[in-house]
């Protein structure tokens, strides 16, 4: 399925962010993830999320740390703050406000 | 890690990683990050049975194009268009030979500013209540100078004989500067006026010792690789840090002023006495290392410069032209009138050389040309009517060193601009290249430091010292 690519840019932070609110978690492993969660359906560019990565880790949302992972490369680990978490939580309202109204008005409009 | 079968993969990173490393709004880290994920991209996708140049293949273009990956580093890190110059050292320097650098100008840069205050220690002090003596003035370019030459020997390590050469120059320099005894002449209240050639030795000095510093520039050779533009452009480039400098300094005295005078002290002593000579001359080398630092990191001011006045000089010279013969009114030949048409064509000069500078020789002859064509002849025309008009007036005034050192000057911008019309026109017509043009620019640059090192050498005995 092709998505639009507002939908996918809108989508992008509330994901990373709960994505790493399971658990700490580095670029490579978020996308496998997205890719997990979505059945394949939602495809970013990969290169893509590394901007979404450090616009979070600006707005201080996420903290980033370089360490060694299991294959002995550095790889940069993000984890998600206090702050984070309740952006998480403001987004979360946002699209459950979105989707109950879609829902509302597709059950109308199967209906009709 | 790397396995002969690997090695064409590992080239094919090295080259992505490149490719990535040139995008301004990419930083080093990132590039470690993208390759991180590229490395694990490539993992899962060879475990998966592909080969490892279609896993290359597959990854990168899963990774994204990299003028779109760039745009969106740009958007989320927008600081980093705006290139910063102090703050972060060049990707392939080492950070540690930048740091040895920056300890060696501000070494550099705090003995300019000690050196004007030797002469004080052997009785001629830098007195605010008092005029400047005229020691100061003769010797101004030799506080900062030598050790600007320093500064690029260090760095580009000329060799002995280059290094005995420079300190010839400068020791002749400070040697005709201070051995002949000039006229000092009073005035009504007592306070010493500099004689006519002293002043002369005072403004051509700097001018015949540039050449000293421009040959440790190009690290002695000074007809190789182009070294004659770049200190050309280095030049230019100084003289506006010099001048965005001087006005930081500028801020900083009324500061001083103004505070210092709240508690009711006077710090005339300190502003006059130490902040403004020492600050000159130290401001000598941090700018000198400021235009070394940034000449690949910003663009060059001087060209945009010229860029910006060569039309605005084109049309005062020619409404100046064109009002002349409509109203016939003379020019009004007064002392001052042919240094004055001297800086206006050594302006010409400057104007040819910098939009030379930042010109592709290959580059075919534009609009941009025909205009400076129009601005050299203008130029020429301009000078001409003056000159003729002081030649008819020249026995009237007698031979003052002021005069034939103006005059002379007058002869070596004219011979430069009549040629480089030449040039330009031949240019224009495709007869001629622009290198012509370069090199004729380039080659004529020790003429003009030939002439003031006569200036300063000759002109005193000449006459009289007076």
């Amino acid at each position: 399925m092709d998505m639009s690519k507002d939908l996918v840019a809108a989508s992008a932070t509330p994901l990373v962010l709960a994505i790493l609110a399971e658990g700490d978690s580095y670029g490579y492993a978020i996308i496998r993830r997205v890719a997990d969660l979505s059945g394949g359906h939602l495809q970013w560019t990969d290169g893509m999320l590394y901007p979404v990565l450090h616009r979070l880790e600006r707005q201080s949302h996420v903290v980033a740390k370089w360490s060694e992972s299991e294959n002995g490369r550095k790889r940069k680990y993000y984890r998600i703050t206090k702050e984070g978490r309740a952006q998480l939580a403001a987004q979360q309202r946002q699209w459950q406000v979105v989707d109950s109204t879609m829902r509302g008005i597709w059950l109308r409009a199967v209906s009709v | 890690m790397t396995t002969l079968a690997d090695r064409p993969l590992e080239e094919q990173i090295a080259q992505w990683r490149a490719y990535l490393r040139r995008r301004q709004a990419v930083h080093g880290p990132d590039v470690d990050e993208l390759e991180g994920h590229l490395r694990d991209q490539l993992g899962a996708l060879t475990d998966a049975g592909l080969a490892g140049d279609e896993a290359f293949l597959v990854a990168v273009k899963r990774m994204g194009s990299l003028d779109a990956l760039s745009r969106e580093f740009a958007r989320a890190h927008s600081e980093r268009l705006w290139k910063q110059l102090v703050i972060a050292p060049g990707a392939d320097e080492s950070a540690k030979t930048s740091h040895t650098e920056t300890l060696v100008v501000l070494g550099l840069a705090v003995a300019a500013g000690l050196a004007v205050k030797v002469p004080a220690l052997f009785g001629v002090p830098l007195d605010p209540d008092q005029e400047l003596p005229p020691f100061y003035f003769r010797n101004a370019s030799l506080f900062a100078f030598p050790l600007l030459a320093i500064y690029f020997v260090w760095k580009r390590r000329p060799g002995v004989a280059g290094g005995l050469w420079l300190a010839l120059a400068f020791v002749a320099g400070a040697a005709f500067a201070n051995v002949y005894p000039f006229h000092t002449p009073e005035r009504l209240d007592n306070s010493p006026v500099g004689s006519d050639t002293q002043v002369l030795t005072a403004l051509h000095l700097p001018i015949a010792l540039w050449i000293a510093v421009g040959f440790a520039y190009v690290r002695g050779r000074w007809f190789a690789d182009g070294g004659r533009m770049n200190f050309v452009r280095f030049s230019g480039e100084l003289a506006i840090y010099y001048v965005l400098i001087a006005l930081g300094g500028g801020v900083v005295t009324a500061f001083t002023f103004m505070m210092f005078s709240a508690i009711d002290m006077n710090p005339a002593w300190f502003v006059a006495g130490w902040l403004l000579p020492c600050g000159a001359a130290g401001a000598v080398i941090v700018g000198s290392w400021l235009v070394e630092a940034k000449q690949s990191v910003i663009e060059n001011m001087a060209p945009v410069l010229t860029r910006l006045f060569t039309p605005l000089f084109t049309v005062l010279l020619l409404v100046f032209l064109v009002t002349m013969a409509w109203t016939g009114s003379p020019i009004n030949v007064e002392r001052q009138v042919l240094i004055g048409f001297d800086l206006l064509l050594a302006l010409v000069v400057g104007l040819v050389l910098y939009a030379a500078s930042a010109r592709d020789p290959q580059a075919p002859p534009d609009f941009f040309d025909g205009l400076q064509l129009l601005l050299v002849v203008s130029a020429l025309v301009v000078d001409g009517v003056a000159l003729a008009a002081i030649a008819a007036r020249i026995s009237e005034f007698g031979f003052t060193p002021n005069r034939v050192a103006a005059l002379g000057e007058n002869l070596i911008l004219l011979v430069n601009l009549a040629w480089s019309a030449w040039l330009y026109a031949s240019f224009l017509r495709r007869r001629g290249s622009f290198a012509a043009l370069e090199r004729w620019q380039v080659a004529y640059l020790p003429v003009y430091s030939i002439w003031a090192a006569l200036v300063v050498v000759v002109f005193p005995p000449v006459f009289g010292y007076r």
